[in-house]
Parts: structure tokens; C-alpha cells; sequence
């Protein structure tokens, strides 16, 4: 694996009993950088974050994490590699019994043996640098959604990791929240020199963002590149999914009988 | 006909197997907790602090029902034993009755119905909105953090809730015959000092609440964690909390009971 490399997937596949969900799937995430996995929902996006996070394990092939094969590490070894995962949850997974400050000391106190007056500074620093400095001593149910998600954020990049796991950040966001949270990615990624995953399905935020977009459709790659050439390609589903548009390869009826067969227009016609 | 029969047969079958798989399952999460506990016990205040939600705040219903309880059984009692001019007994009955039965089953009741109930619903919450999932991903595992504490929590506070309940039921079936109905004060204390023994009585009660808080607290944290994240899921979940504590509370007490006092022989 190149030195630049951080993450390697190679011919991944994982099945949920006897339903498929990737099937053979290989990528490579370059430090420093912010690769973006975008395809429908269902497509297996969020599983291959648990992959590289090692929470399933797969059927075939291998994710390779800083020069580890992820599932092939002992429980120990994946907590010590897991150390160097933030992950920012779909709705930020915040612990409901901890304030915005514990959150985000949480894995500070967890991990290390930090004086608390060090950890305070470290968390409102954190804090600073998605502009909640002021909320610390909020609970999380009286944060808005755009809030949570910040402060999910802050808690992700509390021990610095190597690599920040975004699941459907954008989610549920108003258009200022959305800009913030899409403008702190990018922010944090470039300042930390972090590798970044963004797992999403809102095409025109990420692409303003990201440096690289892998589609998956069906288990596989259906198509990648920089966001420039995912744009302007031609390939009917990425064309379809980048332009939102409602019928293609991703058809808008689910699949049914003939539409005259089931309001029997025959027989009443007869 | 002979398939509705073959169907029926089958159905037993899966459910029987179902059930037994589900309880080796328990086991083996229980069993997980008790290895992962070394966490909780070398950080104390992680279970402190939940001591201070499962015990604590179950308080002020294990007050107020013993009380309560305490007060209808000398009331009952009072009215039964001066038909055979032993009213200064009451004392005695309503002290044995606390101290070795009512005690620690009605206390484990109403715990599992406070407090287990609370936990299974926090932990399945936490699962169903992925705090448990977060926490794995940030290397902290959730049953030596989220679980384990609070099932010593459970574990340390039933005893002690059950003995405050008892001494809350004394109270008030002293109030009831002594202060309301005029019962001679003296006798009432005195016929409990000599017929309630320590050892017999009174540990063997807070044996039996130490067991019950190991079932209620195990079922409560296992019903939580194998709860389907969803809202249905934690809402049949803690109603599992409840019924089968209950069940183990009252099965357990039987069982205990035949040990302690001798009821089979």
C-alpha cells in the first residue's frame, strides 16, 4: 500500500443473510483527503462505514486501515486502530445524559489521562471551531438539529483522529445548517490534515466539498471521479442521480402488473 | 386438518426453541456483564451516579407504599388477633411480615416497575438512536460503560430500598395501632424485639432483596440491549422488564423462602 494511501478496500463484499449488499467493491482514500460515497438509499453506503470502522465483518475481501486489515484484528488491536476513527453519526448520536462539554470530553476522559483543566481548554477549543463554544454547557435535547450535528462533529475530532467518518451528514438540515456543517468539513479536514469519508446522498452540497465520489448502485462501483467529471458524465444512473432526475435506471414504479391488467380495463371495456 | 395440526405442532416447536435460545443468550449477557465489570468497580462513580437515578429517585414510592402497606397490615392485623385477645402481637405480625416477605418482594416490585423499567427504556433509546453504536466507534465499550454500572446499581440498591421499606411498613403499622387505635405502646415494641431474630429474619430478607435485585437489574439491562431500535422495540421491551421481573421476583421468593425457612420439609 503507497505511503499516501490511508484506506484500501479491495473486492469487499458483505451480505446481510442471503441478501447481497456490496459485492466486490474496491476504492482507495488518499490521506488529506475528502472522498465522498453517494448512491440510493439502501445502496450499502452506511455499511461499508461500519466496515472500515470493523463492526461487521465482511464475506470476501478485506478493508486495510492504515496498513491493518480491519477485520482481521483481535478486539484489543481494533479498539487501539478505532482510537484514530472519529465518526459523525446520521443524527449525531449524542449522549443525551451528558451536556455539550461532557459529550465532547467524553472520549478525553475515556482515553486519556488529561488533567480536567486541560480538557476543558482542549473541548473549548473544539467547541470554537464549530462556533458552539458558548452552547458547552447546553443539554443535548435543547440543541437544534444543525446544533447536534455540530456538536457531534466536535466530539468526532475530540482526540484528533486520523480519518472522520460522516454518515448522511446533511440530513434533516435547514439550507443555513446544511452550508455550515458541508463548510466545517471541508474546514476541519484541510486545519486537522485529516482523511475524510462523506457517505451522502445530497449531490450538489458534497460536490462543492469533496475531492473524489464514488457511486455505488447494486453492491458495486457504478461510477467515480472528481467532482467535475462526475457532473458532466454521461453514464445513465450517475446522470440520473446527480440531475435528481425522476425516472431512468432508477425507475419511478415500483415494479407491478401492466397498468390497464390491474383496473381491469378488458373486462370492463368487454 | 392433519396440516393445521403439523402447522400448530411446528409453531410450539419454534417457540420453545426460540425461548430457549433466547435464555442462553441472557446468560451469556449476563455472564458478559460480570466480566466487564472490573470497569465500574475500579471507576466507582460511574455507578454512583447511577445508585443516585435507580435508588434515590425510587425513594419516595418505597416510602410512601410502605407506609402505606405498613398501615393496612396493622389495621387487618389488629382486627384479626383481638378476636383472640392478642392484639399486642400485632407488632410482631405486621415486623415478620415486612422483614421476610412483603419487604423485599413488594420493594422488588415496585422497583422493576421504577426502576427497571427506567433503565431498559434509557439503554434501548441509546441503542435505537445510536449513542451505544457511537460509543463502540470511539473505542469505549458499552457494556462496560452503559450497562455494567447500572446493573450494580440495581444490585446495591434494592437491599437497601427493601430495608427502608420495612422500616417505613413498622412506622406505619405503629402509627395505625399505637397512636390511632391505642395498642400499649410498650408491648408493641417488645413483642417485636423478641420474636423478630436477626439472623433469621431480618438477613434473610435482605438476602432474598439482593437476589431480586440481581434478577430485576440483569433482565432490566438485558431487555434494554436486545430491544429493537425502534419505538415499538423499547416499548415491548419494558413491558418485558416488568412482567418478567415480576415473575422472577415472585418465582425466586418461593424458591428462596423453601431454602430459608424451611417450607418444604
Amino acid at each position: 500500500m503507497p505511503p499516501e494511501t490511508l484506506i484500501e478496500v479491495k473486492n469487499l463484499s458483505f451480505s446481510y443473510g442471503s441478501r447481497s449488499i456490496l459485492k466486490g467493491v474496491s476504492m482507495t482514500m488518499s490521506r488529506g483527503k475528502v472522498v465522498a460515497i453517494m448512491g440510493g438509499s439502501g445502496s450499502g453506503k452506511t455499511t461499508l462505514l461500519r466496515l472500515i470502522g470493523g463492526t461487521v465483518t465482511p464475506s470476501a475481501g478485506y478493508v486495510k486501515f492504515d496498513n491493518h486489515v480491519v477485520h482481521e484484528l483481535n478486539r484489543d488491536a481494533l479498539f487501539k486502530l478505532r482510537r484514530k476513527m472519529g465518526m459523525l453519526f446520521q443524527f449525531g448520536a449524542l449522549f443525551t445524559d451528558l451536556s455539550v462539554f461532557d459529550n465532547v470530553a467524553f472520549q478525553m476522559r475515556e482515553h486519556t489521562d488529561l488533567p480536567e483543566s486541560m480538557i476543558r481548554d482542549l473541548v473549548l477549543m473544539k467547541l470554537n471551531a464549530v462556533g458552539l463554544r458558548g452552547a458547552h454547557h447546553l443539554m443535548p435535547g435543547e440543541l437544534s438539529g444543525g446544533m447536534a450535528r455540530r456538536v457531534a462533529l466536535a466530539r468526532s475530532i475530540a482526540l484528533d483522529p486520523t480519518l472522520i467518518m460522516y454518515d448522511e451528514p446533511f440530513t434533516g438540515l435547514d439550507p443555513i445548517s446544511l452550508s455550515v456543517i458541508g463548510s466545517l468539513i471541508r474546514r476541519l479536514t484541510d486545519a486537522l490534515g485529516t482523511t475524510a469519508i462523506v457517505v451522502t446522498h445530497d449531490v450538489q452540497e458534497s460536490l462543492k466539498i469533496v475531492d473524489y465520489v464514488y457511486f455505488i448502485a447494486d453492491g458495486v462501483i457504478a461510477a467515480e471521479g472528481t467532482p467535475k467529471e462526475v457532473s458532466q458524465t454521461v453514464k445513465p444512473f450517475v446522470h440520473q442521480f446527480v440531475h435528481g432526475e425522476i425516472d431512468g435506471p432508477v425507475p419511478f414504479h415500483y415494479p407491478a402488473v401492466a397498468y390497464h391488467s390491474d383496473l381491469q380495463l378488458e373486462d370492463r371495456l368487454a | 386438518m392433519l396440516k393445521r395440526i403439523i402447522s400448530g405442532i411446528r409453531g410450539i416447536g419454534h417457540r420453545v426453541i426460540d425461548s430457549t435460545w433466547r435464555l442462553g443468550y441472557a446468560a451469556r449477557f449476563f455472564i458478559l456483564v460480570l466480566l466487564k465489570s472490573t470497569t465500574s468497580l475500579r471507576r466507582f462513580g460511574l455507578v454512583i451516579r447511577e445508585l443516585y437515578f435507580t435508588g434515590v429517585l425510587s425513594l419516595i414510592i418505597i416510602l410512601v407504599s410502605g407506609l402505606f402497606v405498613g398501615m393496612v397490615l396493622g389495621l387487618q392485623g389488629y382486627e384479626t388477633l383481638q378476636k383472640f385477645g392478642s392484639e399486642s402481637a400485632v407488632g410482631t405480625l405486621v415486623a415478620l411480615s415486612l422483614v421476610r416477605e412483603l419487604g423485599p418482594v413488594v420493594a422488588a416490585l415496585l422497583f422493576a416497575s421504577r426502576a427497571g423499567s427506567a433503565i431498559t427504556a434509557e439503554i434501548g433509546l441509546m441503542k435505537a438512536t445510536e449513542q451505544l453504536s457511537a460509543m463502540g466507534m470511539m473505542a469505549v465499550d458499552p457494556v462496560a460503560r452503559v450497562v455494567a454500572p447500572r446493573f450494580w446499581a440495581g444490585v446495591i440498591s434494592m437491599p437497601f430500598l427493601a430495608a427502608m421499606f420495612s422500616v417505613m411498613g413498622v412506622f406505619g403499622g405503629y402509627l395505625v395501632t399505637v397512636v390511632f387505635i391505642g395498642v400499649d405502646e410498650g408491648l408493641f415494641w417488645s413483642q417485636m424485639q423478641n420474636n423478630v431474630d436477626f439472623r433469621i429474619d431480618i438477613a434473610n430478607g435482605v438476602i432474598k432483596s439482593f437476589f431480586f435485585g440481581i434478577a430485576v437489574a440483569a433482565i432490566a439491562v438485558f431487555e434494554g440491549y436486545d430491544a429493537p431500535p425502534t419505538a415499538e422495540g423499547v416499548s415491548g421491551a419494558t413491558t418485558r422488564t416488568v412482567v418478567t421481573s415480576s415473575l422472577a421476583i415472585l418465582g425466586l421468593d418461593f424458591i428462596l423462602t423453601a431454602f430459608m425457612f424451611r417450607g418444604i420439609s
